[in-house]
C-alpha cells in the first residue's frame, strides 16, 4: 500500500518548533477573531463607533482581521524559514 | 427583470471556453499517471499554486454572493467575507504542512496515514463527496443566474453548459488543467474587481445615478394633493408596512404608504390563470426597474447631490453620513393572486456599516438568533480548513515549504478582493443597478452600468470563477471514488492507467448529479448555500484532521465515528430548519438554527476524543504490529 506523498519530501527537523509555532499564532488569531463576534454578539451598536479616520469600528476590525491574517502570514512564514534553514542545515552538517 | 444580450459578453465567454478547452487538450495529452492527473505529479511551483487557491476558493458565493448580500443587506455580507478569510489561518497555521507531509491525493491519505483503516477510507470519501456536493450546488445556480443576461438564456441551460465544460475539463486532464484554469481565473477576478472598484471611486455617489450605459429610473412618489392619474383601489398591512394598491389605465400598482406620500413598491404578481406580472405589466414592457440609490447624500456634514470623484475611504465614510434606499421583500395574496412586493425601506447608511440587518445580534434579538450568528461565524472560520477541494491542492506542489507559501501568497490575494467585496458591493447598492428578483447578479450589473465592455469582461470572468472552482470540486470527487473508495477502500489495486479512468467517469457522474441540483436550488443566495457547504466541512472533517495531527490517542474508530456524527448532525440541523423548511415544505421548520456549526462541530468533536478513549487498545495494537 502507498499513500504517502506524491512526491519525495526530506526530513523535516524543523516540524516540532514550526507546529509550536503554528498553533501560538493561530490561538492569537482567534482571540482578535473571537473579540471582534463578541463585539458584534454583546453590543453591536459599539460597532458604529467612529474609531479610524472616519471608518467606524465595524468596517476597521473588519479590516484589520484582514490584514492582520496576512502580516501574521508573512511572519509566520519568515519565522519558519529561518527555524527550517537552521535545523535542516545544522542536520546536514 | 429582462435582459439586453450582450454580443461581446458572449464573444468573451466563448474565447475563455475555447481557451480552457485548449489548455485541457494541451494537459490531457501530458497526463498518463494517476498522480499527474489527481495532484498535477506535485509539480506546481508556489506562487501559481498560491493564486490558484485563489482561484479554487473565490467561488461564485464570493464574487456574485457576497457582493449581492452585502448590496441588499450591508455589512452582514460582508461578515462572510471575513470569516471566509479568517478561515486560512486555520489551513495555514495547522494544517498546511502537515498535510503536505501526510497525503498523497487526498486528504483521506493524511487521515489514514497511521491507521489504514477500512472505516477512515469509507467515511472521509463519503464526507468528501458530500461537502463537494453542498459546495457545488450554489456554483450551479450561479452559473445559472449568470448565463440569463450573458447569453439571454435560461437558468438551467447555464447549469448544463458549465456542467459539460468542467466535465471535460477534468475528464481530459484532471489537476493540471484545473490548477491553470483556476490560476488565470484567480489573477482576471482580483484585477478586474479591481478596475472594478476604481470606476466605482470615479463615479462617486449620486442622488440619481444615470449611468454611461443605462438611466436610472426613479421610482414614483404621489402625494394626496398630486396623484397623477391613479385612484385607489384597495389597502392592506402587511408586516410593518401599510400597501395601497392603485390604478392608472387598466394597471394596478402597489404602493406603500408614508405619512402623506405614497412610495411606488416593485411587485411580482402570480395571477390565478398563471401570468406573471411586472409592476402589474407584461415582463417584455420593463417596468420592474433596477434600484437601489442614496436618498440623502452628506459629504463632510453638508447634504449634496452628487460627490464626485471619492477615495476609497472617503466612499465609506460618506455612506456611512448618509441614506440609502433599501428593498425589502414581502410576500401577501391579493384575492386569487400571489404578490412579491419589494418595498423601499430608508435606512441610515450607519446602519449598512455594521452587523444586523439579516443577522439579528441587535434590536429585536433573541438568544437564537444571536447563537446562529456565532454559529456561522463559526462554521466560516472552521470550514476553509476542512474543505476537500482546498486540502487536495497541497499535493499539487513539491514540498512543505512550497505549501506554506503558497497559502500565504492566497491569503494576500484572496484577502485584497474581500476588502474589494465591500465597494462593490456598497456600490451596487447605491447605483440604481440592483435586480430585486436577483441579488447575486448585483456585481455584473453595476459592471453594466459602467459600460459593455466591463459587464462583458466581468460576466466572462464570474463565468470562469465558476469553472475554476467546479473544476476543483470535481477532481476532489473523482479523487474520492477513484483512489479513495475504488482503490484502497474496495481494494481494488487498481492501476495507475485504470485509476485514471475511474477518476475520468467518476468526474463525470459527480458532473451529471452537480447540473441536476443547480437546477433544483435556482433563486437560492449562493452564498448564503456556500456557508452551509462550509458547516458540514466543519463539522464532518475538522475535528478529525485537528486530532490526527495534534492528538496521539486518536484512534481510527475515533475518526470514522466523529465523520459520521459530524456530517449527520450538521445535515440533520439544515434539513430540520427555516430556510429548507421554507424553500420546500413552506413550513418554519423544527427549530430556528439555520447554521448547525456550533452543534454539529462539537457533537463530532466529543464524539471523537470518547470514541477514541474507549478503544486505546486498537493504537495498542497498531503500534505492537509496527
Amino acid at each position: 500500500m502507498d499513500h504517502g506523498p506524491a512526491v519525495e519530501l526530506g526530513v523535516d527537523h524543523a516540524a516540532k518548533r514550526k507546529t509550536r509555532l503554528g498553533i501560538w499564532m493561530f490561538i492569537l488569531y482567534t482571540i482578535v477573531y473571537g473579540v471582534f463576534v463578541a463585539i458584534g454578539v454583546v453590543n453591536y451598536e459599539a460597532m458604529s463607533n467612529i474609531v479610524f479616520g472616519d471608518l467606524n469600528l465595524a468596517v476597521t476590525y473588519g479590516f484589520g482581521l484582514i490584514i492582520l491574517a496576512i502580516i501574521m502570514g508573512l511572519i509566520y512564514n519568515w519565522r519558519c524559514t529561518k527555524i527550517e534553514n537552521e535545523m535542516n542545515k545544522e542536520e546536514k552538517s | 427583470m429582462i435582459y439586453g444580450v450582450s454580443y461581446l459578453a458572449i464573444a468573451l465567454f466563448v474565447f475563455f471556453v475555447l481557451l480552457v478547452l485548449g489548455l485541457s487538450f494541451y494537459f490531457g495529452s501530458k497526463t498518463k499517471s494517476a498522480s499527474s492527473y489527481f495532484a498535477a505529479g506535485g509539480t506546481i511551483h508556489w506562487a501559481v499554486n498560491g493564486v490558484a487557491f485563489a482561484g479554487d476558493y473565490l467561488s461564485a458565493a464570493s464574487f456574485l454572493g457576497i457582493c449581492g448580500m452585502i448590496a441588499f443587506v450591508g455589512y452582514d455580507g460582508f461578515l462572510y467575507s471575513i470569516g471566509y478569510l479568517a478561515g486560512w489561518i486555520v489551513a495555514l497555521f495547522l494544517v498546511a504542512e502537515p498535510m503536505k507531509r501526510l497525503g498523497k491525493f487526498t486528504f483521506t491519505d493524511a487521515l489514514d496515514s497511521k491507521f489504514n483503516s477500512k472505516a477512515i477510507q469509507l467515511t472521509a470519501a463519503i464526507s468528501t463527496l458530500i461537502v463537494s456536493i453542498f459546495y457545488l450546488i450554489p456554483q450551479m445556480v450561479g452559473a445559472g443566474t449568470l448565463v440569463e443576461p450573458l447569453l439571454g438564456l435560461d437558468h438551467w441551460v447555464g447549469v448544463v453548459i458549465v456542467g459539460a465544460v468542467v466535465i471535460f475539463i477534468v475528464a481530459t486532464a484532471g489537476m493540471t488543467s484545473t490548477t491553470y484554469v483556476q490560476f488565470i481565473k484567480g489573477g482576471l477576478l482580483i484585477i478586474f474587481s479591481t478596475v472594478l472598484a476604481i470606476y466605482i471611486f470615479n463615479n462617486g455617489l449620486d442622488l440619481n445615478p444615470n449611468n454611461k450605459n443605462q438611466d436610472y429610473i426613479q421610482p414614483m412618489t404621489l402625494t394626496a394633493d398630486d396623484m397623477q392619474g391613479f385612484t385607489m383601489v384597495s389597502n392592506m398591512e402587511v408586516e410593518d408596512f401599510s400597501l395601497v394598491k392603485m390604478e392608472k389605465e387598466g394597471v394596478y400598482r402597489w404602493f406603500t404608504k408614508s405619512g402623506n406620500n405614497f412610495e411606488e413598491a416593485m411587485t411580482v404578481t402570480a395571477t390565478s390563470d398563471g401570468e406573471k406580472l411586472y409592476n402589474g405589466a407584461p415582463k417584455e414592457e420593463g417596468k420592474f426597474y433596477q434600484v437601489g440609490t442614496l436618498v440623502k447624500i452628506i459629504k463632510d456634514g453638508e447634504v449634496v447631490e452628487s460627490t464626485g470623484k471619492v477615495s476609497p475611504l472617503k466612499f465609506l465614510s460618506i455612506i456611512n453620513s448618509s441614506e440609502v434606499a433599501r428593498y425589502v421583500k414581502i410576500l401577501f395574496d391579493d384575492g386569487d393572486n400571489a404578490v412579491t412586493a419589494y418595498v423601499q425601506k430608508i435606512t441610515p447608511g450607519k446602519e449598512m456599516l455594521i452587523p444586523g440587518l439579516k443577522f439579528k445580534i441587535g434590536k429585536g434579538a433573541t438568544p437564537l438568533s444571536k447563537l446562529n450568528f456565532i454559529s456561522l461565524m463559526l462554521a466560516l472560520f472552521l470550514g476553509t480548513a476542512s474543505l476537500p477541494h482546498i486540502l487536495i491542492r497541497y499535493y499539487t506542489v513539491p514540498s512543505q515549504r512550497d505549501a506554506r507559501k503558497s497559502t500565504i501568497v492566497a491569503i494576500a490575494a484572496i484577502g485584497f478582493f474581500y476588502v474589494l467585496t465591500l465597494f462593490m458591493g456598497l456600490g451596487a447598492a447605491t447605483s440604481g443597478v440592483l435586480n430585486l428578483e436577483d441579488g447575486n447578479m448585483s456585481a455584473p450589473l453595476l459592471a453594466k452600468a459602467f459600460g459593455v465592455g466591463l459587464f462583458a469582461i466581468i460576466s466572462a470572468i464570474a463565468f470562469a470563477t465558476i469553472l475554476g472552482t467546479v473544476s476543483g470540486l470535481i477532481v476532489a470527487s473523482s479523487g474520492a471514488i477513484a483512489h479513495d473508495l475504488i482503490d484502497r477502500y474496495m481494494g481494488k489495486q487498481l492501476s495507475d492507467k485504470a485509476k485514471v479512468r475511474a477518476g475520468k467517469i467518476a468526474a463525470a457522474g459527480v458532473g451529471v448529479v452537480a447540473i441536476i441540483l443547480g437546477i433544483i436550488f435556482k433563486g437560492m443566495n449562493v452564498s448564503f448555500l456556500v456557508g452551509w457547504a462550509f458547516a458540514v466541512a466543519a463539522s464532518a472533517n475538522l475535528p478529525a484532521i485537528l486530532m490526527v495531527l495534534f492528538w496521539k490517542k486518536t484512534t481510527a474508530k475515533g475518526i470514522a465515528s466523529s465523520i459520521i456524527v459530524g456530517i449527520v448532525s450538521a445535515i440533520g440541523i439544515i434539513v430540520t430548519g427555516p430556510s429548507i423548511s421554507k424553500q420546500f415544505f413552506g413550513t418554519e421548520g423544527l427549530h430556528g438554527l439555520d447554521s448547525p456549526a456550533i452543534i454539529s462541530f462539537s457533537l463530532a468533536m466529543i464524539t471523537l476524543i470518547i470514541v477514541s478513549l474507549a478503544t486505546q487498545k486498537d493504537n495498542k495494537k497498531l503500534r505492537n504490529k509496527i
